[in-house]
């Protein structure tokens, strides 16, 4: 089982079970998980995100024991980001980087969104972009920070067909006109973390096709069992479940 | 009943926990009828393995539904009800800005149908007074009443409860069986609202499947006083199970929370009706 989504370090807000890398690649061990495409919750919210993503590989590799594969995190809005890019694909060698754009502080319509895709498409390396991380409802109140806007995303898929990305922590569901135009326009795939509804997950698969989703737990900020049982839940055909559980995601680093 | 499959992660096999949903709704449930969505329900349920859900609300759904509306919706209700007696009981939907049909349909569809519990929405705030005959009515026939809350940061809708409302209901009423439906949404404060309020339990239903909602709830509230909910069809079964078996939580504690609290609570109402 590949996790596309989950988090290495603490959440500013609340101590979380697994939010110490020895702790976290234990319990995914337990719970038969293969891989995990590992961002870090520093790379949300430091400034230096130097730091974050070199101490995010370095815990990947003493605790992850091959578990855990760092995905590190790039501000455009951070001077000399270029730099960050480069480390993360010549340096780490990641296999792809995570995206903030609310946190960060910029809509996918600012030209230095397009730029970024631009650059990270042609080093191959996976753009993961995280819509939202908790419920905007019950944000701290001086933390209060509205999810991502993708309507201009189909368009600038279209002009970068290199491009491979995957929308997290969103429920695509909630907005299935968008999820179809995504799913057209490029190389995009589909977490399903925060997918709701009872075959919530069985639903998106018909609306996109089973190839562009993705198991994502949002672990450890969500509890791991709710990705697990959504697939449960949806009720697939074992090649449907191998599908969303491993091979989609492995086909997105293999290609 | 046919055995449901053990979900339980840490759970014993040879003895799964019974699963009983005190939120479930028929609204958004595919299905012409019904019986058709009762089926659709029954469907996921054995997938889940949950053994018995409390069904409430019907379509459209109305947050502020007049009489004949809400006699309409709980139509629905006994209906899907009747269809699958061993898989769903039926909670009545009434709306205190109408004190007396409210108490109409109660009589109607528990004291003299075979409904189970109240289930009370965001018509209107629950500490407003109108709320007593209501509470009144239900206690006396030990029924629960399920009420929604949440506590949203940006502010609540005018006729939705918040948990310190409800905790001024129970204080008025210290023999009803009050529930606290979503645990306030934001459950960090939610949970701190009602921990002195000895006689509330949570529902943790209708929010993300945020990490340390269990283990916070057991640590504060105890186990005995955290039901399990799903809001399902709009929420899924599955997000919501997910709270219960990724929480690091005692075995005792899980069960207690999936089944056994809602049927002790229950017991009393099921016995006088003949159902336990």
């Amino acid at each position: 089982m590949i996790d596309v989504n989950v988090n290495l370090s603490r959440w500013p807000f609340r101590r979380l079970a697994g939010d110490d890398p020895e702790g976290l690649a234990a319990r995914l061990r337990t719970r038969n998980v293969s891989r995990v495409w590992a961002g870090t919750f520093d790379g949300v919210f430091h400034k230096d995100l130097s730091s974050a993503n070199e101490r995010l590989v370095n815990d990947c590799t003493r605790y992850g024991a091959g578990i855990l594969v760092p995905f590190g995190s790039i501000n455009p809005k951070l001077p000399d980001w270029q730099q960050d890019l480069r480390r993360c694909g010549e340096e780490y060698k990641m296999p792809g980087i995570r995206l903030h754009p609310n946190y960060h502080g910029y809509p996918l319509t600012d030209p230095v969104f397009a730029n970024l895709l631009h650059l990270a498409s042609a080093r191959r390396l996976v753009v993961q972009l995280a819509v939202c991380m908790e419920d905007e409802r019950t944000q701290h109140p001086l933390m209060r920070v509205p999810p991502v806007d993708l309507s201009p995303l189909p368009d600038l898929l279209k002009n970068e067909p290199e491009a491979r990305v995957v929308i997290l922590n969103s429920d695509h569901l909630h907005n299935v006109e968008q999820l179809q135009k995504l799913a057209a326009a490029g190389n995009a795939h589909f977490d399903i973390s925060m997918v709701e509804g009872v075959g919530g997950v069985a639903r998106l698969a018909q609306k996109i096709s089973v190839r562009r989703v993705l198991f994502g737990s949002h672990y450890p900020l969500f509890y791991f069992e709710s990705a697990l049982l959504k697939v449960r839940e949806a009720g697939l055909t074992e090649t449907e479940r191998q599908a969303v559980l491993e091979e989609n995601a492995r086909g997105m680093v293999a290609s | 009943m046919a055995a449901a499959p053990s979900i339980a992660r840490g759970l014993a096999q040879d003895k799964p926990p019974v699963v009983w949903d005190i939120h479930c709704h028929l609204t958004n449930v595919p299905g012409a009828t019904p019986e058709d969505r009762m089926a659709e329900i029954v469907k996921y349920m054995g997938r889940m393995g949950i053994d018995r859900v409390m069904l409430s609300l019907g379509y459209p759904l109305l947050m502020n539904p007049p009489p004949e509306q809400l006699r309409e919706e709980n139509n629905q209700v006994l209906q899907a009800i009747k269809s699958r007696p061993d898989r769903a009981y039926g909670f009545v939907y009434l709306n205190p800005n109408y004190v007396q049909a409210s108490l109409d349909e109660f009589d109607r569809c528990v004291r003299d149908g075979p409904m189970v519990g109240v289930k009370l929405l965001v018509a209107k705030r629950c500490n407003a007074p109108e709320l007593d005959p209501i509470v009144e009515r239900a206690t006396a026939l030990q029924a629960p009443i399920m009420q929604h809350t949440w506590m949203k940061v940006g502010g609540n809708e005018p006729g939705e409860s918040t948990p310190y409302d409800i905790v001024e209901l129970a204080a008025r009423h210290p023999g009803a069986r009050l529930i606290c439906g979503h645990a306030g949404g934001d459950w960090e404060l939610g949970i701190r609202v009602v921990r002195s309020s000895k006689t509330l339990c949570v529902e943790l239903a209708g929010s993300h499947p945020t990490a340390g909602f269990m283990e916070m709830a057991v640590r504060e509230l105890g186990a005995e006083r955290i039901i399990y909910g799903s809001d399902a069809f709009g929420r899924s079964f599955a997000s919501q199970l997910g709270k219960v078996m990724g929480a690091e939580i005692p075995e005792s504690a899980r069960r207690l929370i999936f089944g056994e609290n809602l049927r002790r609570i229950l017991t009393p109402i099921l016995r006088a009706k003949g159902y336990a």
